[in-house]
């Protein structure tokens, strides 16, 4: 591997509380996310794997360490850009446990809504989001509300919008965990695909043994502290 | 105002999503705007019927007792043979003395209040414009009504101990508290005056002054000048009487917008504040539970990375939205039921464009609360659960 790493942590560390409430939920954890790889964060329950995948998507402030996502500086002991909320819009998708389609919004409207803030005319959005829904095979739901969507297409709608800016990052946050395991697998091949296409670096946090042969590579997290990488046998 | 693009409003989908909920709201939101519309027109109704009594008299000047500010204002009485006094003043075209008083008539079983005005014949003060039927012609036990009173033509009305034929009606003349007027002969008034004062009273009048003839008093005497002669330096010029003073027809205008519509202002001006302030927390409200219930949505934008005014827009259009359209729902309404109100109301645009005004400021400050909650969510909290 060559290429630059998109996301390159080095000795974050992050805690909540102050004094016996104190919980160190990351502890100088580095890590290095190259383009077009599929990466999995496992580990137990409050090991602060959802507490990593913020830091790394401009969520939650560390305490200290640096980030440097993209090839920018972001993070150096504060964050170094003020405008994260731009730098996510732009840069990084992210794919949630519970889909968190706007109830109000159709399919491909949820899509179009992200690129519209980032600036698209409602006509280019619509026809980008289009675009996407047939990428991922669900176009045919593009008029569906999301109380109508099985979980499955849900789930890929919510992918195609991760995808509507063409970000550089894709954070999962345990994808599958609302999917039969045929369906978990189809996503799992879709991140997969969107990664090798679109040399996305695609990070993925989950509990699911199933799909741990999916991965480029697993970090495991205990107690806020990286153990040693697996580097799967491809 | 930022606006996510014609295709995809958040505002109006989001609005479109819960859309019964919006419009029953909107529904009660536009009786309360309604109500605030209806009350301003009953008050430049009010304006209008009051001022509508004074400038039917056809007067450029008002002589009235000394030191008041008669007749509307204050009581003012002036005797009667003061009018020849003041008919004989240089410039004067003519002259009438005219009787103010609240009378309650019985009619087809029924009480109704009326403002019985007596007036000379064809003299500055009487019946101004009869629309049917004619002016009063005869000295005695003829009566002017005017149509809001619900007499016919010819019909008999029983007033003290007389009793008058209708024999003409105007159109729209009636008293500030909203009585209909009633024309008849300043003569026949004062009989009425006399025989409707309780006896005691009445032997006190008549111990005090001391003489007949103290029926002939009037409230003011009426003054039509001749063309070019001052309103103004002539009621100046009268007031230096002592036991006269004058008002020109804009004085007397202003005095009576200021005594009498004063406390009518007053009062719907509390009661539209009253509303207006019931319409903010309901406004608030909504839009509150609105973003409450969009917390989810609105931490999920800001995941995305939507800036804080795209969400602040989300809000407050939605704000402005229900404003908008329940005050035209509200405006559409009194419109529509107009002329079913026991009370004239006057809709001007210019009173209309301002309480819109208020409004969409009043859904300003609603919106804050919301604001200030969507401004607080944490877009982490999009990942939880
Ligand atoms: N906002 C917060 N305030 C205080 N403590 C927090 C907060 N967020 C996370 N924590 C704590 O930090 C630790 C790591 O939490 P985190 O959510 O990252 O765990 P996780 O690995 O994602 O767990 P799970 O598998 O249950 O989702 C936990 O002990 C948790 O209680
Ligand atoms: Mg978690």
């Amino acid at each position: 591997m060559a290429e630059l790493p998109i996301v390159e942590i080095r000795g974050i560390s992050k805690h909540f509380g102050e004094g016996p409430a104190r919980v160190d939920a990351l502890r100088d954890v580095s890590l290095d996310v190259f383009p077009g790889t599929v990466v999995g964060l496992r580990g137990p329950s409050g090991s602060g794997k959802s507490t990593l995948l913020n830091v790394i998507g401009c969520i939650l402030e560390p305490n200290s360490g640096s980030m440097r996502l993209n090839g920018e500086l972001v993070y150096d002991g504060k964050w170094l850009r003020v405008d994260l909320r731009g730098l996510r819009l732009e840069k990084i998708g992210f794919i949630f446990q519970a889909h968190n389609l706007l109830p109000f919004l159709n399919a491909w409207e949820n899509v179009a809504v992200a690129r519209i803030l980032a600036g698209a005319s409602p006509a280019q959005a619509k026809s980008r989001a289009l675009e996407l829904l047939s990428y991922l095979g669900v176009e045919r739901r593009k008029d569906a509300m999301p109380g109508e969507l099985s979980g499955g297409e849900a789930q890929r709608i919510a992918i195609a919008r991760a995808l509507a800016n063409d970000p550089r990052i894709v954070l999962a946050d345990e994808p599958t965990a609302a999917l039969d395991s045929q369906r978990a697998g189809a996503v799992m091949d879709l991140l997969r695909k969107v990664a090798t296409e679109r040399r996305t670096a695609v990070i993925v946090v989950t509990h699911d043994e199933k799909i741990f042969d999916r991965f480029d590579r697993i970090y495991s997290l205990r107690d806020g502290a990286m153990e040693a990488p697996h580097p799967q046998a491809a | 105002m930022p606006v996510t693009g014609r295709d995809v409003n958040l505002a109006l989908k989001d609005i479109r999503h819960n859309l019964g909920r919006f419009l029953l709201t909107c529904l009660g939101l536009s009786l309360l705007l309604g109500i605030v519309l209806a009350m301003v027109g009953i008050y430049r109704g009010l304006i209008l019927e009051s001022l509508g009594l004074v400038r039917a008299a056809g007067a450029q000047v008002w002589v009235v007792e000394g030191d008041t500010r008669g007749p509307f204002a204050e009581a003012s009485r002036l005797p009667g043979d003061m009018r020849r006094v003041v008919a004989a003043q240089w410039g004067v075209a003519a002259a009438g003395g005219v009787s103010y008083q609240n009378v309650e008539a019985q009619h087809r079983g029924r009480t109704r209040r009326l403002l019985v005005v007596g007036a000379q014949i064809a003299r500055p003060g009487e019946a101004p414009l009869v629309v049917e039927g004619r002016p009063i012609q005869r000295s005695r036990y003829e009566a002017v009504s005017d149509r809001a009173a619900g007499f016919a033509l010819g019909e008999q009305i029983k007033l003290g101990r007389d009793t008058f034929t209708v024999v003409g009606l105007t159109e729209g003349l009636v008293a500030s508290g909203g009585d209909p007027v009633l024309f008849i002969t300043l003569r026949d008034a004062q009989k009425l005056q006399f025989d409707l004062t309780p006896a005691a009273a009445r032997r006190e009048a008549a111990r005090t002054s001391g003489a007949a003839g103290t029926t002939d008093t009037v409230n003011a005497i009426l003054v039509q000048l001749l063309p070019g002669v001052d309103a103004k330096r002539f009621a100046q010029d009268i007031a230096r009487w002592k036991h006269l003073a004058a008002l020109t027809q804009d004085e007397q205008e202003t005095v009576l917008a200021r005594s009498v519509i004063d406390r009518a202002r007053r009062q719907i001006g509390l009661f539209t504040s009253l509303l207006l302030t019931v319409s903010t927390v309901i406004i608030g409200l909504i839009i509150y539970t609105m973003t409450i219930d969009k917390k989810k949505s609105i931490a999920t934008l800001k995941l995305i990375g939507a800036p804080d005014r795209r969400i602040v827009g989300l809000i407050v259009q939605q704000a402005l939205a229900m404003g908008t359209i329940s005050f035209v729902a509200g405006a559409a309404l009194i419109n529509a039921g107009q002329g079913y109100f026991p009370r004239r109301v006057v809709l001007e645009p210019a009173d209309a464009a301002t309480l819109f005004g208020v409004v969409l400021v009043v859904c300003l400050l609603a919106s804050a609360l919301g604001v200030r909650t969507a401004l607080k969510i944490d877009p982490a909290s999009a990942l939880a659960g």
